[in-house]
C-alpha cells in the first residue's frame, strides 16, 4: 500500500513522519540532529531514499547531512560553502554596503533525475550546486554576478535565497526567489539569470514600487503539468504569472489578508492553489486568531476558507515559506507546519484537517514524499 | 616532539564528531590555540568550520575557549597555551557561549 513520508525541519532538529495511504495516523521519528536548526530537508525525486538536510547553528555554523535510507540513518557530507572569487558587497538595511557573508543554507532542491545532484540556496543570497551527492559545493556564479546584485537588500529574515524550482519539462529552465531581491529565471540551467518581476508592486516598501529587483518574494510554486504558470506569495500580494514570470497579476482579492509566506498547488488540479493568510508584516499570525487555509479552485480568482479541524480561536502561530507541501496521492494530501510546532495534515485536499503531530519545536519546513 | 592535549567539546560537536566528552590530540611543536584546533580538525574533519572560520581561522563569535578556570578566548591564536594544557594536566575546553535569554 502506498504511503507518505513527511520531512519536517524545525528550530531544534528534524523529524520524519510516516503514514500509510490513508494518512490518518502518523509515526513520528526524531529528533534527528537535536538542538540544531534544520531549515530544510528534501528527498531526491529520482531516489526517494536519498535525502539531504541543511543543519545549522548560530554557534557552530553550517553543516550538511545525507541519508541513503529514507532518513533512518544520516551521515555528514561536505559543508564548505564559499563564494566564488571576490565576495563583493550588497546593500545593507541602513543603505550602506556590506560584504557578502555566508550564514546558512535555507533551501535544498535535488535534481529531478540525478540523486547525486542537488542545489542549495544560501543566505547571503547565492546558489550552490553539488554534483557528488553533497561532498563538494560550487557556487553558480551567474546569479550573484547579475549586474543588479550589489543593489540587493535583505528582508527582515536576511538576504536569503529560499526558493529553487527546476523546470519539470525542461531542466535548463530554473527559477529562484530571493528576499528581498525577487524572482530570477535562467534558461541555461543556472549559468545566467534575468529578473522576472514585471508586474510586482511593492508600494511603501521600495522607492520605485515597480522596480526590476528589490521585491520581497516569499515563495513561488508551479504545477508540473503547466510549467509556465507560476503562483507567488509576496510579502504583501498573492500573484500569478501565465508566461513563466514575464509578467505577474494580482490574484489576492477575496483573502482576509494577502500577506503570508507559503503557497502551494494541488498535485492533480493545476488551478487549485493554497495559501495561509497572515495578518500583516508586523503581526505574523492569522487574522482574528483563526488558522485558515485559503483554497482557490480557479487559479486565484475566488478563494474559500478551509477551517475544519483547524483552531478557530486564540491561534497566533505563523506558517513559514517552506512549511507547506502536497503529496501526489488521490485525493491529494496537503500539509503545513506552524511556529507552534503543529504539523497539520489533510487527506482530502484541504476539506478536513488534523494534527499529524503537536508540540514540536517551531516548524521551519515540511516536505512530503509519496511512497509506493 | 609532540604533546598530548586533552580537549573537551560541547555536546553538539561531540555528537557530530562521534566522540565522548573528552578527546586527546597530538600537537607537534608549540601548543597554541591554532595548533590544538588544527590537530582537532585534522583528526575530525567534520569539525572544520564549526569552531573557527576555515579561511581566516578566526574563532566563531559564539565559541569560547577555557582552560584552568581562565577564559583564553581572546588570546592570540599563536600565543602559547598554559603549561598545564600542554602537559595534559588541564583540559582545553571548547564552549558554546551563553546566547539568548
Amino acid at each position: 500500500m502506498s504511503g507518505v513520508r513527511l520531512l519536517v525541519g524545525t528550530r531544534k532538529g528534524a523529524f520524519v513522519l510516516t503514514s500509510d495511504g490513508t494518512r490518518q495516523s502518523w509515526q513520528v521519528d526524531g529528533p534527528h540532529f537535536a538542538g540544531w536548526e534544520i531549515y530544510h530537508l528534501k528527498g531526491s525525486p529520482a531516489d526517494p531514499q536519498r535525502l539531504y538536510a541543511s543543519q545549522s547553528s548560530g554557534w557552530f555554523g553550517q553543516l550538511m547531512q545525507r541519508s541513503d535510507d529514507g532518513g533512518k540513518t544520516w551521515a555528514p557530507v561536505g559543508h564548505d560553502f564559499r563564494y566564488d572569487g571576490e565576495a563583493g558587497t550588497h546593500l545593507w538595511y541602513d543603505g550602506t554596503l556590506r560584504p557578502w557573508e555566508f550564514t546558512r543554507i535555507w533551501h535544498l532542491e535535488p535534481s529531478l533525475d540525478d540523486p547525486g545532484t542537488v542545489y542549495a540556496g544560501a543566505q547571503d543570497a547565492a546558489l550552490f550546486r553539488s554534483t557528488d551527492s553533497g561532498q563538494t559545493w560550487q557556487e553558480m556564479v551567474g546569479l550573484r554576478g547579475h549586474p543588479t546584485a550589489p543593489s540587493w537588500q535583505p528582508g527582515a529574515g536576511g538576504l536569503c535565497l529560499h526558493t529553487i524550482i527546476i523546470g519539470p519539462d525542461d531542466p535548463s529552465r530554473m527559477f529562484v526567489a530571493i528576499s528581498a531581491a525577487g524572482v530570477f529565471r535562467s534558461a541555461d540551467a543556472g549559468e545566467t539569470w534575468r529578473p522576472a518581476n514585471h508586474g510586482l508592486s511593492s508600494e511603501g516598501v521600495l522607492p520605485d514600487p515597480d522596480a526590476d529587483v528589490g521585491h520581497c518574494v516569499h515563495r513561488i510554486a508551479l504545477h508540473p503539468s503547466r510549467p509556465d504558470v507560476l503562483f507567488m506569495q509576496k510579502h504583501w500580494d498573492v500573484m500569478r504569472s501565465d508566461d513563466a514570470g514575464n509578467s505577474w497579476q494580482d490574484v489576492g482579492e477575496g483573502l482576509p489578508s494577502d500577506f503570508g509566506f507559503c503557497i502551494d498547488v494541488h498535485a492533480h488540479e493545476p488551478e487549485t492553489v493554497y495559501v495561509v493568510p497572515i495578518t500583516s508584516d508586523s503581526l505574523h499570525y492569522p487574522p482574528e486568531g483563526k488558522l485558515r487555509v485559503y483554497r482557490s479552485r480557479t487559479g486565484g480568482h475566488e478563494w474559500e476558507p478551509l477551517t475544519s479541524g483547524l483552531p478557530q480561536q486564540n491561534c497566533y502561530v505563523n506558517v513559514y515559506r517552506d512549511a507547506m507541501t502536497v503529496d501526489s496521492l488521490d485525493p491529494c494530501g496537503i500539509y503545513f507546519g506552524t511556529t507552534g510546532g503543529q504539523v497539520y495534515a489533510s487527506a482530502d485536499a484541504g476539506d478536513n484537517w488534523a494534527a499529524a503531530v503537536r508540540d514540536l519545536p517551531a516548524v521551519l519546513s515540511v516536505e512530503a514524499q509519496t511512497l509506493p | 616532539m609532540s604533546s598530548p592535549v586533552r580537549v573537551r567539546l560541547p555536546a553538539q560537536l561531540r555528537i557530530l564528531a562521534g566522540v565522548g566528552p573528552e578527546v586527546q590530540v597530538e600537537v607537534s611543536g608549540p601548543v597554541t590555540q591554532r595548533a590544538v584546533i588544527g590537530a582537532l580538525e585534522e583528526h575530525y574533519p567534520v569539525l572544520l568550520g564549526t569552531i573557527r572560520d576555515r579561511d581566516t581561522a578566526k574563532r566563531r563569535p559564539f565559541i569560547r575557549f577555557f582552560a584552568g578556570e581562565a577564559d583564553l578566548s581572546n588570546e592570540a591564536p599563536d600565543a602559547l597555551l598554559p603549561d598545564a594544557v600542554a602537559s595534559g594536566t588541564d583540559v582545553f575546553v571548547v564552549v558554546g557561549a551563553m546566547a539568548g535569554g
